[in-house]
């Protein structure tokens, strides 16, 4: 229920962290995951190519016969990604520092595009420069939090380095999951148990015992709502002996707990999020672009999901999942309407709004008053139901704005996408 | 009869005192609610007053229920604090704790949820809009509205509404209350990944209510409760049910709002939680706009 926002619970909002949720890099996660006792390759994080070669002088100096550079972005698919320059990979292999100073010449201040950025792709502005272990195998892990028991889980396979999802639907039997106890934490038996299905004996064995707590006790102590590693390597070491590292490491948080870790909240790379759906955060919206051509405004989660559906029942396509919370002052959705209209592709706007507790008088005065302000010239279609809503409609009509409504949720849906199809 | 909760159900509210409690405190006096206390540490002995009303506050969830006999709860302490006021609330003996709280960490309620396993109480909730039992009062006024649903768009009646969301709830309860259609109860299980209580859980009890005739189940992407709540009532179903899944639209990946509304890993879409829903039997509402009318087509 979207009690979060505006006039509904000015309590909430003084305790709450940016809706928009928040996302870390490969390297902030391999930060983490190494506090917590994780080996990961050893490597250093470069901002421009002098920084990569430094990096990389000081790994050939320790004993790697092989280095990686590899694109810093919130995005997956880099290896196989091309820059808009032409060059090719955002993850690169090399074998002298002087190669890894040109590869990161190439890769720095160029946009790298992969089947996750969408044509726009994203600016490297960040490199981590690493030792490329001799990987002998490649298995699966991760941690995250199993919704049907409430309880954290860890699912590890001997598949590692491919697409899991693959894995589970094709080979399922080929996944271990352990279930953790929330109240006693991952246990030595579930580290011997998960060890022995992979296949890991002896020192490796104990190695992954260690390493499964160390992972287990990230995802819970940075209040992570995932962390996987895939691949999960092992690799012969500089010393020659075989050790498992966490070869690649991703981190979702969940965005109710940043308030409480200040070290991960100073990771935000704002450069990686939509600057529309920062905007919005700064005044409690909670606005996903899309897209369509509709653009959605509506108070509650449940309701903007279920008008965005209708939309696409009716033919047309949404610009945006756009949440306004219970509350929708006149400030909130003059901001709502300022960031619908900067989406160039956007056409036409469905405002559907149920005010429950809101007087919906009030929300037609903050939508009049929007209207006028951001001189709006596309068709609007606006759908009000509730709470003194004969007042609210009243002073619709009397505003002098060209503005359809509608009296169902299906009616006005229609009439929106009969705007668009013209 | 209805569900969880009755007119005379003796209610308190943890976190009167703050903006939000308050109002939705007198919201649920004006509704005709028992309202018997109202929990706020440090505030011990002063009295919450709306109108005639005259609400004594307690320092302890433990003395209010000691005090008044309250068997339920509302909660509506901010996130940092909430699932230690809905422990608290397990501890002093309440049968019904609904945490209205939107935002508490995942890990808080993953620890709350195993801290309270094999207690008497249930939780609803988190981040949820609470339960309304209709009244038989003008406007439904006089019944038991726990948490922040308006409750005039109610009316007593013989259908059960269980819901993630609010605003769809309410949505739903509107369309049946403008056909003349009252409700049972009306359930509110909330938005985010760990809740006290699943469909399942709500459904079992409505099919176990002779008042309720009718149910309409509003899910939503993330997760497989829904899809949990249609096996079961394909093998144990007596009343009709009309479902609604909503985000067929979102995007996987991102989430959509509500905490636990994320399709991942391919799991949890709308196509998903609709194909189990037809597979028993479950009336689909094609939009929003037909929940009602889907499930009076099948009464």
């Amino acid at each position: 229920m979207p009690n979060r926002a505006g006039a509904e619970s000015a309590l909430f909002a003084e305790n709450q962290t940016p809706l928009s949720p928040m996302n870390i890099h490969e390297y902030q996660a391999k930060q983490l995951l190494k506090q917590y006792g994780v080996a990961v390759p050893d490597g250093d994080v470069c901002k421009t190519p002098a920084e990569a070669l430094a990096a990389a002088e000081k790994l050939v100096a320790a004993g790697h016969k092989m280095l990686v550079v590899k694109s810093q972005i919130h995005a997956g698919g880099r290896g196989k990604g091309t820059f808009k320059s032409g060059f090719k990979g955002g993850v690169k292999l090399c074998k002298t520092a002087a190669e890894a100073k040109d590869l990161a010449a190439a890769m720095l201040g160029n946009v790298l595009v992969t089947k996750q950025t969408g044509p726009e792709g994203r600016l490297v502005s960040t490199l981590l420069v690493a030792g490329a272990p001799n990987i002998k195998k490649e298995l699966y892990l991760a941690v995250l939090l199993d919704r049907a028991t409430s309880r954290p889980l860890v699912m590890a396979s001997t598949e590692g380095g491919v697409d899991i999802e693959e894995v589970a639907e094709k080979t399922p039997e080929k996944i271990v999951k352990e279930q953790i106890d929330p109240a006693l934490g991952f246990q030595p038996w579930q580290g011997r148990k998960i060890a022995a299905a992979l296949g890991l004996k002896g020192d490796l064995a104990n190695q992954c015992g260690k390493l499964l707590a160390g992972v287990y006790k990230t995802w819970w102590e940075a209040d992570a709502s995932m962390v996987e590693i895939n691949p999960l390597c092992i690799i012969e070491g500089t010393d020659g002996k075989d050790q498992l590292v966490a070869v690649d490491a991703k981190i979702g948080l969940d965005d109710n707990a940043l308030y409480r870790h200040k070290d991960i909240q100073a990771m935000r790379d704002l450069a990686e999020e939509s600057p529309l759906e920062i905007e919005a955060s700064k005044f409690n919206l909670n606005y996903i672009k899309l897209d369509g051509s509709i653009a959605c405004l509506v108070n509650g989660a449940g309701l903007a999901m279920a008008t965005m559906d209708i939309i696409q029942h009716y033919g047309a396509s949404p610009a945006n999942f756009l949440d306004v919370g219970g509350g929708a002052s006149k400030d909130q959705v003059t901001a709502a309407f300022k960031i619908i209209l900067s989406d160039p592709a956007v056409k036409a706007i469905f405002v559907n709004i149920f005010g429950g507790i809101m007087d919906c008088n009030v929300i037609a005065t903050g939508i009049v008053a929007a209207v006028k302000e951001t001189g709006l010239k596309l068709p609007l279609v606006v759908r009000l139901e509730g709470n003194n809503v004969v007042a609210g409609k009243k002073t619709l009509a009397e505003s002098g704005l060209t503005l359809i409504t509608g009296d169902s949720m299906a009616d006005a849906a229609q009439k929106v996408v009969a705007t668009v199809a013209k | 009869m209805a569900i969880l909760v009755t007119p005379q159900t003796k209610l308190l509210v943890q976190g009167i005192t703050g903006e939000f409690g308050a109002r939705h405190a007198k919201l649920s006096l004006d509704y005709g609610t028992q309202l018997v206390a109202g929990v706020t540490p440090g505030k011990g002995g002063q009295f919450f007053e709306h109108g005639s009303h005259k609400v004594p506050i307690f320092d302890t969830v433990a003395d209010a229920v000691k005090q008044t006999g309250a068997t339920a709860s509302a909660v509506f302490v901010p996130p940092p604090f909430a699932a230690d006021a809905i422990l608290e609330g397990v501890d002093a003996g309440l049968d019904l704790v609904v945490a209205i709280t939107e935002g508490i960490p995942v890990r808080d309620m993953v620890r709350a949820k195993q801290a309270m396993a094999g207690s008497k109480t249930r939780l609803i909730g988190p981040n949820c809009p609470g339960i309304v039992t209709p009244g038989t009062g003008k406007d439904s006024h006089g019944g038991c509205r726990i948490g922040i649903a308006p409750g005039y768009i109610h009316k007593k009646g013989n259908i059960g509404v269980v819901s993630r969301s609010g605003t769809l709830t309410y949505e739903a309860v509107w369309q049946l209350t403008s056909r003349g259609v009252g409700q049972s109860t009306c359930v509110g299980i909330g938005g985010d990944p760990v809740n006290g209580t699943s469909h399942l859980d709500v459904i079992k009890l409505f099919m176990a209510d002779p008042e309720t005739k009718g149910i309409i189940m509003i899910g939503e992407i993330g997760g497989s409760a829904e899809e949990e709540a249609a096996e079961w009532i394909a093998k144990h179903g007596t009343k009709p049910v009309a479902g609604f899944i909503a985000g067929a639209t979102a995007p996987p990946g991102r989430r959509m709002g509500h905490a636990g509304a994320i399709v991942s890993g391919g799991k949890g879409t709308a196509e998903a939680k609709i194909a189990a829903f037809k597979a028993a039997g479950i009336g689909i509402a094609v939009t929003p706009s037909d929940m009602a009318d889907t499930l009076l087509k099948m009464m």
